[in-house]
Order: structure tokens, then C-alpha cells, then sequence
């Protein structure tokens, strides 16, 4: 039938999309335990020896260390910024609300490299403040909030607004209704926009580049080993950690959320 | 102590350009259970919410038990809501729903164990405390949100529609109870709804509602058999409309010309001072009217032919189609012997009903 | 009915100062609002609007030696538009074009997937989401560095080549130049073009294929006619999701564009750093920006009419 041979090519295509999708950047963790400095066919043999180097080298765990640091504050600042901002525009309606959600937004249409370029200018031609790891959390949370905010968006306008009036009616005010009724049910999201916030920041290069000072986030440390090919693999090694780990993160992630849909939908959220 | 328990005076909703409330004032009565009944926008949801401190009014003032509610935020107010959703907390067991109000009192453990057991005993779910919100079926839902709010003790309780998600069993079941709570409790009630039957089956007085306005407030009886003007009348209940002008009044009986219906009499109670000439119109409930096969000597009639009948079992309505006028006359019965048999559609029949029994309105 | 009493049921007194306060914050639910959105406009007033402002000024300033000279002055987009500036505009139109191939590539490649994940998977729809999100989530720099290993003169197509016997040299052509970059372009982007397609074709009320199947469409034809035009909001979103970042590219060009592949984000970056003229980096951008907008609002004027005429016939 028609249809059927339809059917089958699509169903190949997919097939063949996902290993488009993963292929290349599972060559990475291939190579990783390759015992040869030069990425290249044929496999030479069986080693641990990058990954040995690679928890040896100081200036790796600095930079991981100093990427985590980073990742959890723009996550922190980020996630609590885009709470208050959800439920400012969910929960009130006023004039101009489209206008501000869309400049809200802004930041994710800017190119980063101008962003980069305009934030290195202002820090330091401007307000003179030295580059730091602030620096970059900085612009990190520019960006991150956007992101928090769709998410939060999402999970508040899920529930049922007359649980808030609901406790208010009983003698709650504002800020214990927050913390009693609108908080544990925004948790779900706000699980999310944190890890969403945190995989972003970590991952993030061109702000990082142009706003780092004298410590280096692990991007712009692994950039630094990608220029020269005799370091190429090295970089490895780390890539291959860096990618299992989010792999485990997302998977979890997702899983999660989903958790969180299905409560929704047996629950009267 | 005063009577009155919450005196609304001159209060205006505005949104925009509309007003879901137009200027509206009347009192309710403390231990009253009093409705606000109407089809939906005319504004009796808004009222109920400006009542709870959701909505604050464009205009006028808003009295609870002598004191001005303008500056009293929603939970400051001696209001407790049930809401149309039920807004039973999901992450909180039943238990803890209906102890939410009283935790910020920081009540002695068994106080507060003693007063939650005492509520679920009032709404009849002992047992049920540890269940979580999803375990709960609407009706249950419904009763841990009445229970919550009572627990509060607050001077009135405002309801918002709240039994409209039931079936037709379970709501007339819980209107008899919610009717026996606000006996035992005392409390003032304020029912919002759009079911008239139901508004009529529990309420001390009902104010009817329509664009922002009170038309009428009256207790059901008066409203059913006296309504002031024709949206009341044709709200409440079915009501048969005769229009026509007004030839003159004699003794508190008016006399109309109502066109094709002929010359109809009706007591004159609530349109006063219209004068001849007047469109008016003459109103009559189906349960007043009798069908005959000749004019009887007294009373109002008209004749026309038998159209269809309707069996709903405890009563049959039979409608007649007179000459002139658009709108079959609806004419109910109950079926007090077993009405298996029907007489012949086509007849030539009078409708009649005894002059009191109708009520003169305004156009 | 006069208000007596000082105490009300709260059991606060009533003072007149404090409620006409209370009054006014309570009247005012926008007030509130803006409160709670101050945060995020601060923010985006201090890390954005104020830095973009900066580098608009920068753009009509010069530099002079260590110094800038700060008198208003279009000599920069004087230069972009005069002979001198021809690799500029070379640049900026070379970057809008690798963009917007890498653009037509991944999105003509994810449409079908989207398709397939939205009208063919039944069963464990949850496992192929997370499939398709996984690379979405795994670092940019990766996508661009397993490509480089690939498509380097030792890498992995080279080599793999050699080994198995079909060229004899290593293939030159592969890394540091604009198709390396706009390969790694299309492969790296992929992940962010099938979410918005995938939604938008989830979105479509099944009962509509259904009618068009009823009133005699073929499934060609009911694709092209219902199925296509109501998943183009998703396509688009994607189109303008992948199109306008990568036009600004920073990092993909670096690492694998080599001197020929390098598009306007590097040169921005360097004219900035090594280049020690900054008003003109500023200039470069304010120009970069500009052509991405233009080249946005035509696309979606080319796409506006003919929507329109799709929904009337």
C-alpha cells in the first residue's frame, strides 16, 4: 500500500536521523579510550591513560569547580527572579502584559557575541569593575531568566488560581499563602528551571570567553585545548565525562517532569 | 446587636466600560441564608467576590457586621469562601485542608485534633482524614471545603456555586444538608447560583440579579407568586405573559385589553400608579390554569385548541394554541389519578383561572 | 450604617493613616505586579539595555591610538558602505549565507523526523522525546569538537577512509573552510529545530485529517493542504530559532571555519581585541544586527501574503 511504503521510509529515516544526531558525538567517547594522541582510524588499542591525566590536571578541576560555582549561583539568582516574574504576569492582569513578556524574552534573540562584547565594554570602560567568576554570572543570569520564566509560566498557570484565594479567604497573608500553598506546587517547576538554568550556564562559551578574568569556567578551558591538535586529546576524555554526566542528567530530568504531568493530570492541579 | 449583618450601599463594579455591578444596595439579615440568584453575568459572582475582598469596588462601601471593608484585605475579613472549584489544597490531606486556617493560631495539638475530628463529624467523613485530595470524589471534595471554612468560624459564609459539578442526587441531597448546617451552625449564608429550584428549596430570602442590578429581593414564596416585573417573573419558574394596555383599575383589580387574549382582570399589588393606557401585562402560572370544555362563569379565560402534551411524570403539562397569540398557554396538572389516557389534540378548550390568581406587570 | 468601634474582627485598630495606605496598595493590583517584575526589568535594563546603548554610541566614535575619541561621528558606517568596507559587507552577506544554508539543512532535515515523532510513534513516544532532547542538552562545544575530530586531515572520515581502502590521501577539503562550518552548523543545530516543528504537528486536531480524508483528499494532498500549512507556525519559529544565532556564530567558525570559514562574529571579536578598534566592532555589530533583522522581516513578508492566500483558497 501507499501508505506502508511511506511508513517504512519515514521509520528509516528516523532511524537514520537519530544516528545523524549521535553518531558524531559519540566518536568522542570512542576515541577517548583510543591509545593514540592523533584522532584518527584505525583504533590502536584499549586506555584509561587520558582519563588518568585528565583527573590529574589541576587546572581542569579548577575550571570545573569554578563552572559549577557559577552554574549554581546563575541558577539560584535566576530561578527566583523568574518566580517572582511568573507570578507577576500569571497572576495579574494589567495593561502591557504581552509588551513585557516580550522584553523579557529579549535577551534570547540578542546574539551572544554582541551581548558579550557589550557587557565587556560596560564592565569595564563604563563601571570599571574588574572580570570575574561575577562576571560572568552575571550575564549568565541575563540569559537564564527568559528560560526560568517560560518554564515557571508553564507550571503556575497549571493550577488552579482559586487555591491561592483559597488560603487568603482563610486567613493567610501574602507571604505565607506563598510559602504554604504556591511553593510546593511550583516545585516541579522550579526543579526544572534550575537545572534547565544550570545546564545552560555550564555549558555556555561565548559570554563566559569574554566576561572570565583569571579563572577559566570549563568551556573556555576546553576551547583552550582544542586549538592545538596535540592536546585535542586530552580534551577527551573530559568531553566524554561532561557528556555522560548531562546524558544522566537529562534522562532524570525528564523523567522527572513527566512525574510532575502525571500529578497533574490525576490530581486537580 | 444589630439585625443586619452585611450592608451593601451603592456598590458599583466596574470593568472598563462595563459594570458587572450597577449600584446596587440591600442588607442581609444575621443567621440568614440568603441567595444571589441569576442567569450568569449578571454580577452576583462579582458581588459575592467584593463580599470576600477579591474584588474591591469601583463604588460605594461594603459593610460586615457594622464596619467598613474597604481597607480589610481578604484575609482579615470575617468571611470564609467556598469556591466554585473547591480549591482543596493537593498537597495537604483532608486533615490538613481543613485545619489550614487554624494553623497560624498555633492551637494546642489536641485542641486542634478535637476541632478537625468535630468538623469531619459534620460533614460526615470521619475516617477520611489521612486521604489526599485525588482520593476524593466531587461531593466529598465539596464537604471538605465546607468543612474548612467553617472551622474558621466566621460570621458569614459565602458559596460560590458550589454544588453545580454534582449530579442531580447529590446536589439535592446536599442542599437539604447544607440547609440543616446553617440551622445548627447559625451563620450567615450567602448562596450565589443559577439554578432558581435550588435558590428557592433553601434559601430564607433570595435577591434575583440581572445585569449588574437587583431586580427583586424577596423571600421564594413572594418572589414566585408576586414578582415585581416581568425578567423576575419569567425567570422564576414558567410564567404565561398576556401583553396588553390598561383600560382602568376598580377596588385593586385592574382591567386589561389584552388583544387576541381578550379582556383579562388582575389584581393590582405591586404596579402602582398606571394610569389607563398603560402597556402592561397580565402574568399567570401553568399550575393556575384549568382547562374546561366551556367558559366558565368566573374568572379569566381564553379559548383555543389543544396542542401537545408534555408527561414528566408527577405532573403533565398540556398546551394550548389560541388565536392571536404566538406562545402555546402552558397549562400543568398534576397527575393525581393515573393520567394514561389523553384527550384529543385539536379540542376546542378554555383555558381559566380565578382572577387572584394572576398578577398584573409592567410591559 | 456608621462604622464603629475600634477594633475589627482581625483584631487590629482601625487607623485611618494605615488604611488609606492599605486602601491604595490594595486598589492597586498593577502596582503589585510591577513589584514582582522589578527584578527581571532591572536586570534586563542594567545586562542589556544598557550595554546595547553603549555599543550603539561606540559606533559613532573612532578610534585614535590607545585613545577613543568620543566626538559623534559616522566615519564607521561610512567605511562599511565605502570600497574599503567590501570585506565587511563580504562578510556579513557570507555569514547570512552559511547561516541560512545550515538553516534550510536542518530544518528541511527535521521536518520529517518531527513528522514521524508526532503522527507514526505510538508506543514509547516518551523514549524517542527523550532521544531527540538528549543532544539538545548536550554542550554546544562538544557538537562542534566531535566535527572537528571528524572532518580533520587525521580524523575520522579521513582515516576511516584510508583504512578501509577508499582513498589513498587524506581528503584537504573537509575542515577550515565555510562548508566545514556550515556542516558542523546543521549538524549542531539540529536538536533545536524538531521541538518547535514536533509541537506544532502534535498540535493538530486529528479530527481534521480525518474531514480532509473524508471529503476525498489523497494523503499527499491532504498533507499539503491541511497538515503543512497548520504545522508552519512550529516551522517557522525553528527556521527563525537556528537562523538568527548562528548568523553570530562565534565558536563554530573558530574551531573549525579555519581563516577562509571565518564569518562575522570572529571578526566582530577580533576588531575588538587584537584589532584594537572597538568603535568599529561596535559598528560591525550594529551592521550585523541590522542585516539579520532585514533579512527576518523579509522572510516573514514572504511568508505573510502567501499564508493568506493558502487559508482563503
Amino acid at each position: 500500500m501507499h501508505s506502508k511504503a511511506i511508513s517504512r521510509l519515514l521509520t528509516a529515516f528516523a532511524l537514520a536521523y537519530l544516528a545523524f544526531l549521535y553518531i558524531p558525538v559519540l566518536l568522542l567517547p570512542l576515541f577517548s579510550f583510543n591509545d593514540n594522541i592523533y584522532i584518527t582510524f584505525p583504533l590502536k588499542g584499549f586506555t584509561l591513560k587520558w582519563y588518568e591525566a585528565m583527573v590529574a590536571a589541576q587546572p581542569l578541576i579548577d575550571s570545573l569547580v569554578a563552572s559549577v560555582q557559577v552554574g549554581f549561583a546563575v541558577s539560584v539568582v535566576s530561578t527566583v527572579i523568574g518566580m517572582l516574574a511568573a507570578m507577576g504576569l500569571t497572576r495579574y492582569q494589567f495593561p502591557g502584559k504581552g509588551l513585557i513578556t516580550s522584553t523579557i524574552m529579549l535577551p534570547l534573540v540578542i546574539p551572544y557575541i554582541i551581548l558579550g562584547i557589550s557587557l565587556l565594554s560596560l564592565a569595564r570602560q563604563v563601571l570599571d569593575i574588574d572580570l570575574s567568576l561575577w562576571t560572568i554570572v552575571a550575564a549568565h543570569v541575563l540569559v537564564c531568566v527568559p528560560l526560568s520564566m517560560l518554564v515557571l509560566i508553564a507550571r503556575m498557570e497549571g493550577f488552579d488560581k482559586s487555591l491561592e484565594e483559597a488560603s487568603l479567604d482563610l486567613g493567610e497573608g501574602a507571604w505565607r499563602t506563598f510559602w504554604r500553598v504556591t511553593f510546593p506546587l511550583a516545585v516541579p517547576g522550579i526543579v526544572s528551571s534550575f537545572l534547565l538554568c544550570f545546564s545552560t550556564s555550564f555549558d555556555e562559551f561565548v559570554l563566559a570567553f569574554f566576561l572570565s578574568g583569571n579563572q577559566p569556567t570549563l568551556p573556555i578551558y576546553m576551547y583552550s585545548l582544542l586549538r592545538f591538535p596535540a592536546k585535542v586529546a586530552g580534551a577527551l576524555a573530559l568531553a566524554s565525562c561532561i557528556l555522560m554526566g548531562s546524558i544522566i542528567l537529562i534522562v532524570f530530568a525528564e523523567w522527572y517532569r513527566r512525574r510532575g504531568i502525571q500529578s497533574q493530570q490525576e490530581g486537580l492541579i | 446587636m444589630s439585625d443586619v449583618m452585611i450592608s451593601i450601599q451603592d456598590v458599583t463594579k466596574a470593568f472598563g466600560p462595563v459594570r458587572a455591578v450597577d449600584r446596587v444596595s440591600f442588607e442581609i439579615e444575621r443567621g440568614e441564608f440568603f441567595s444571589l440568584l441569576g442567569p450568569s453575568g449578571c454580577g452576583k459572582t462579582t458581588l459575592l467576590r467584593m463580599l470576600a475582598g477579591f474584588e474591591i469596588p469601583t463604588g460605594g462601601e461594603i459593610y460586615i457586621d457594622g464596619l467598613p471593608m474597604s481597607a480589610v484585605a481578604p484575609n482579615h475579613r470575617p468571611t470564609n469562601m467556598v469556591f466554585q472549584s473547591y480549591a482543596i489544597f493537593p498537597h495537604l490531606n483532608v486533615r490538613d485542608n481543613i485545619g489550614y486556617g487554624l494553623a497560624r493560631l498555633k492551637l494546642p495539638k489536641a485542641e486542634l485534633n478535637a476541632t478537625i475530628d468535630r468538623a469531619l463529624d459534620l460533614i460526615k467523613l470521619s475516617g477520611y482524614g489521612d486521604r489526599m485530595a485525588s482520593q476524593l470524589s466531587g461531593g466529598q471534595r465539596q464537604r471538605v471545603a465546607l468543612a474548612r471554612a467553617l472551622v474558621c468560624r466566621p460570621k458569614v459564609l459565602l458559596l460560590d456555586e458550589p454544588l453545580g459539578a454534582l449530579d442531580k442526587k447529590l446536589r439535592e441531597e446536599m442542599q437539604l444538608e447544607l440547609r440543616q448546617i446553617q440551622r445548627e451552625v447559625g451563620i450567615t449564608f450567602v448562596f450565589v447560583t443559577h439554578d432558581q429550584e435550588e435558590a428557592l428549596t433553601m434559601s430564607d430570602r433570595i435577591a434575583v440579579m440581572s445585569k449588574g442590578q437587583v431586580l427583586q429581593i424577596d423571600s421564594a414564596a413572594a418572589l414566585y407568586e408576586q414578582p415585581n416585573c416581568r425578567e423576575v417573573a419569567e425567570f422564576i419558574g414558567t410564567m404565561n405573559v398576556f401583553e396588553g394596555r390598561l383600560l382602568g383599575v376598580q377596588g385593586g383589580i385592574a382591567r386589561v385589553d389584552a388583544g387576541p387574549a381578550g379582556e383579562l382582570l388582575a389584581p393590582v399589588n405591586g404596579a402602582e400608579n398606571l394610569a389607563p393606557g398603560a402597556l402592561v401585562s397580565v402574568a399567570v402560572r401553568p399550575e393556575k390554569l384549568e382547562i374546561a370544555a366551556s367558559r366558565p362563569a368566573n374568572g379569566n379565560a381564553i379559548t383555543g385548541r389543544r396542542l401537545a402534551e408534555a408527561y414528566l411524570g408527577d405532573r403533565s403539562h398540556y398546551y394550548v394554541g389560541a388565536e392571536g397569540i404566538s406562545k402555546p398557554i402552558a397549562a400543568a396538572a398534576q397527575n393525581r389519578r393515573r393520567a394514561l389516557t389523553a384527550d384529543a389534540p385539536g379540542e376546542t378548550v378554555w383555558v381559566h383561572w380565578p382572577v387572584e390568581a394572576g398578577v398584573l406587570l409592567e410591559r | 450604617m456608621a462604622a464603629t468601634g475600634a477594633i475589627d474582627s482581625g483584631g487590629r485598630p482601625g487607623a485611618s493613616g494605615w488604611d488609606s495606605l492599605r486602601r491604595f496598595w490594595r486598589r492597586r493590583p498593577g502596582l503589585r505586579a510591577l513589584v514582582l517584575l522589578s527584578p527581571a526589568l532591572i536586570i534586563l535594563l542594567v545586562m542589556m539595555v544598557a550595554p546595547l546603548l553603549l555599543t550603539v554610541a561606540l559606533s559613532f566614535a573612532t578610534q585614535n591610538g590607545f585613545q577613543i575619541d568620543r566626538t559623534p561621528t559616522l566615519a564607521n558606517y561610512a567605511m562599511l558602505f565605502s570600497p574599503e568596507g567590501n570585506l565587511y559587507r563580504i562578510l556579513i552577506v557570507k555569514s547570512l549565507w552559511v547561516s541560512f544554508t545550515a538553516t534550510v539543512a536542518v530544518v528541511v532535515l527535521a521536518y520529517p523526523m518531527a513528522y514521524y515523532l508526532a503522527f507514526r510513534v505510538h508506543r514509547r513516544k516518551l523514549l524517542w522525546i527523550i532521544l531527540i532532547t538528549v543532544p539538545f542538552w548536550t554542550s554546544y562545544l562538544l557538537r562542534v569538537f566531535a566535527w572537528k575530530v571528524i572532518l580533520g586531515f587525521n580524523g575520522a572520515i579521513n582515516s576511516g577512509l584510508i583504512w578501509t581502502g577508499v582513498i589513498d590521501k587524506p581528503l584537504e577539503f573537509l575542515l577550515y573552510n565555510p562548508t566545514a562550518v556550515t556542516i558542523t552548523l546543521a549538524h549542531a543545530w539540529a536538536a533545536y529545530a524538531i521541538l518547535p516543528i514536533y509541537v506544532s504537528l502534535e498540535k493538530i486536531d486529528r479530527s481534521l485529517l480525518e474531514a480532509a480524508t473524508d471529503l476525498g483528499d489523497g494523503p499527499l494532498r491532504r498533507f499539503l493542504r491541511i497538515t503543512l500549512p497548520l504545522s508552519l507556525p512550529g516551522t517557522i519559529a525553528a527556521t527563525l530559532l537556528v537562523f538568527i544565532p548562528t548568523v553570530g556564530d562565534y565558536l563554530t567558525p573558530s574551531l573549525v571555519g579555519g581563516t577562509s570559514g571565518i564569518m562575522v562574529g570572529n571578526s566582530i571579536a577580533t576588531l575588538y581585541g587584537k584589532a584594537n578598534n572597538g568603535p568599529m566592532g561596535a559598528a560591525l555589530s550594529i551592521a550585523m544586527m541590522l542585516a539579520i533583522t532585514l533579512v527576518v522581516c523579509a522572510f516573514l513578508v514572504l511568508i505573510g501574503p502567501k499564508r493568506l492566500r493558502r487559508q482563503a483558497g
